[in-house]
């Protein structure tokens, strides 16, 4: 079934679909209306889901996670400070393998205060154990949270998601959506696979929110850092089960011509669309140009990363965010390391764009090719970090 | 692939009209895109929003920077700033505004392009009885580009306004569409 | 107690068997004073028995019975929320 719907109201949908037991939530810009719809949702009977209203977001994702530990399938959205007042929630959530699924759509930090999309929020949320998927469109966005719910729940993950879409760009947006029937999302998500341990299983009482100091915090961080090895082949395996239900294909990157390609481009989120398109204008007029696509960031896919990027001559990292005081953006540093025991490495380049809402254009994404292009003349990347689309 | 960019102020119902055009092209078989671009909202302040149809799946996400159309909502934002920046040469400038075309043809210099002018505002407020332009200058749009047709607009207005409004105020709109559609006037 | 590897350890922080406080983990080698309870003066109103950190006091039937001295780390909180002064922190002796 074809809809037109603005995204958040797309993924208010697709909470209404899943209905999950409990969604505890504080709205904010620009993700309110997935909040908002999704309360109308419950207001109106459409849905059995406990709607928790809150006084912030750090309660929010207090909330969801002790919904969670209790046995509760549990979703919330937020985006921008929303997210970073939860932060220490975040790493409570991932640690104690909680599989929530927040939708973010991605916005800007204060200050100066702004409302617009860029990905300062889920960049600050990177080293937080939860998994991130990025979506290009409505579409994929949609795709996503369907099949983010199936990926945490996995008992081989049990860590929670953060699906991640655009601020204003694509939230905002009305694009041609493919969605699927209520009974066939609720046959491909299944029943909660809730674990023996929780908060409400009387037969097997448990201490949750231990206390492990010098002799053994390490051994259950290291636990947890084992753990994400999981994460990808369930990722996979999720995306072939949608992949036969739906006919679209999902993986943990996309490459867009990249078999001969000498200048990439590293890209997530909406911009990734716009940089094919111009993938497509520049490979007219004769230039190997491809892009890739960053699907699943956290666990980062260090080897098909560094293996799609190896034939490349040159790559122009595009961040969407920045390391203030940093060496280069967030996911540059990313993909530098993944390349890093690659023998024959391309030149490496970082562009940070579209901060605030800034638009990225085709004119923008052409003028990192030529800067990837430029590298290559001179044998090196001067300087490192170059912003594109600000007033000089 | 065509490219709609509406002006407007806060309040004037340009979003629904943006997105509006979009799921009526939906309908029709067409891929589409809309979204509005606003700073903090509040009613008066200048807003853009803009529509994309086209016969293929969309993937550039930024706000249209040379439009085949640009749509004036509001009359008064004519020399507060630029409205037909990177308009098309051979594009369609449509106003709202009870001004012969020729009024605003003749400021135009050397754009080769259709200019219209439909006096909205009236109409919304003899039909509705609020001055809400939005759908009378999406008739007047459907008349001059023929990028969907009445027809195949009319139940997705129906079907949009009838969650949100009486039946009423959904009757008033379906007549203002159709005034809008007959009373622009082209050069 | 033998000290578990990362990967022997429980999915989650989340030590899964309840009620540890009472056998597996002894602090009864912690204290300095230990809880005497004065069975003439306790009034059973159980406020030691709601106030204790460590379950250690031994209830029944309505009737404070004493304190299990395995699970007490004398931390004296019975002591000093008694409204009748029944329970007094004596020297232990070892």
């Amino acid at each position: 079934m074809k809809v037109a719907l603005e995204t958040n109201q797309l993924m208010a949908f697709a909470m209404k679909q899943i209905e999950p037991h409990v969604v505890a939530a504080y709205p904010i810009t620009p993700s309110t209306e997935v909040v908002q719809e999704f309360s109308q949702y419950v207001a109106n009977g459409d849905v059995r889901t406990e709607f928790v209203a809150v006084e912030s977001e750090h309660s929010a994702m207090s909330a969801c996670l002790a919904a969670s530990l209790a046995g509760a399938r549990v979703m919330t959205a937020t985006a921008s400070q929303g997210l970073a007042f939860m932060w220490e929630m975040l790493h409570i959530a991932s640690a104690s393998r909680a599989p929530i699924v927040t939708i973010v759509a991605n916005r800007a930090l204060s200050a100066p205060i702004n409302i617009h999309g860029d990905h300062s929020d889920a960049m600050g949320a990177r080293d937080t154990g939860w998994i991130q998927l990025w979506a290009e469109s409505a579409q994929e966005a949609y795709d996503n949270v369907i099949q983010a719910i199936r990926i945490g729940e996995d008992p081989r993950v049990r860590f929670p998601v953060l699906v991640n879409y655009d601020g204003f760009t694509t939230s905002h947006a009305v694009e041609t959506v493919e969605v699927l029937e209520d009974e066939e999302v609720r046959k491909f998500i299944g029943s909660f696979p809730r674990p023996e341990v929780n908060f409400l299983n009387i037969e097997k009482p448990a201490s949750f929110g231990v206390l492990a100091l010098q002799d053994y915090y390490m051994e259950f961080k290291r636990a947890q850092a084992e753990a994400y090895k999981n994460v990808k082949p369930v990722v996979l395996e999720v995306a072939e089960a949608y992949a036969k239900l739906t006919g679209r294909k999902y993986g943990l990157i996309e490459e867009y011509k990249l078999e001969d390609a000498d200048v990439v481009l590293v890209a997530m989120n909406s911009a990734a669309g716009t940089a094919k398109e111009t993938v497509d204008k520049l490979r007219q007029a004769g230039k190997k140009v491809g892009v890739l696509k960053i699907r699943l960031f956290r666990p980062f896919p260090i080897e098909e990363v560094a293996s799609a990027l190896k034939g490349a001559k040159a790559v122009v990292v595009m961040d969407r965010a920045y390391t203030y005081g940093g060496p280069a953006g967030p996911l540059f540093c990313d993909i530098a390391a993944a390349l890093t025991n690659v023998a024959q490495r391309p030149l490496l380049g970082n562009v940070v764009a579209g901060l605030g809402g800034r638009d990225i254009t085709m004119e923008h994404v052409e003028h990192m090719f030529n800067l990837g292009y430029k590298a290559l003349e001179r044998g090196s990347f001067e300087p490192l970090v170059t912003w594109v689309g600000v007033r000089e | 692939m065509l490219e709609v960019r509406w002006h407007g102020r806060a309040g004037q119902g340009v979003k629904t009209a943006a997105y509006l055009l979009a799921e009526a092209a939906m309908d029709t078989g067409k891929y589409i895109q809309a979204f509005p671009e606003y700073g903090a909202e509040r009613s008066g302040a200048p807003i853009a929003a803009f529509t994309r149809i086209d016969d293929n799946p969309i993937r550039i996400h930024y706000g249209i920077r040379n439009p085949d159309v640009v749509v004036v909502v509001d009359e008064s934002l004519i020399g507060a700033m630029d409205v037909t920046a990177g308009l098309k040469n051979n594009g369609v400038l449509l106003i709202n505004s009870a001004q012969d075309p020729s009024f605003y043809k003749s400021k135009l210099g050397d754009f080769q392009g259709r200019v219209a002018t439909v006096d909205a505002t009236k109409i919304a407020l003899e039909t509705i009885g609020r001055p809400i332009p939005n759908i009378p200058i999406m008739g007047a749009l459907l008349k001059v580009t023929g990028v969907v047709s009445l027809d195949d607009l009319e139940p997705r207005l129906r079907h949009k306004f009838s969650a949100k409004f009486s039946q009423e105020v959904v009757e008033g709109n379906v007549k203002a569409l159709r005034r809008g559609f007959e009373e622009v006037k082209v050069l | 107690m033998k000290e578990q590897k990362w990967n022997e350890l429980p999915e989650g922080v989340v030590v899964p068997e309840g009620g540890n406080s009472q056998g597996t983990y002894i602090v009864a080698g912690w204290r300095t004073f230990k809880p005497v309870v004065n069975s003439e003066k306790c009034i059973n109103c159980m406020t030691c028995w709601i106030m204790c950190p460590d379950n250690a006091v031994q209830a029944s039937g309505g009737k404070m019975l004493g304190f299990d001295y395995l699970a007490c780390k004398g931390c004296g909180v019975c002591a000093e929320v008694c409204p009748v002064k029944a329970i007094d922190m004596v020297k232990e002796e070892r």
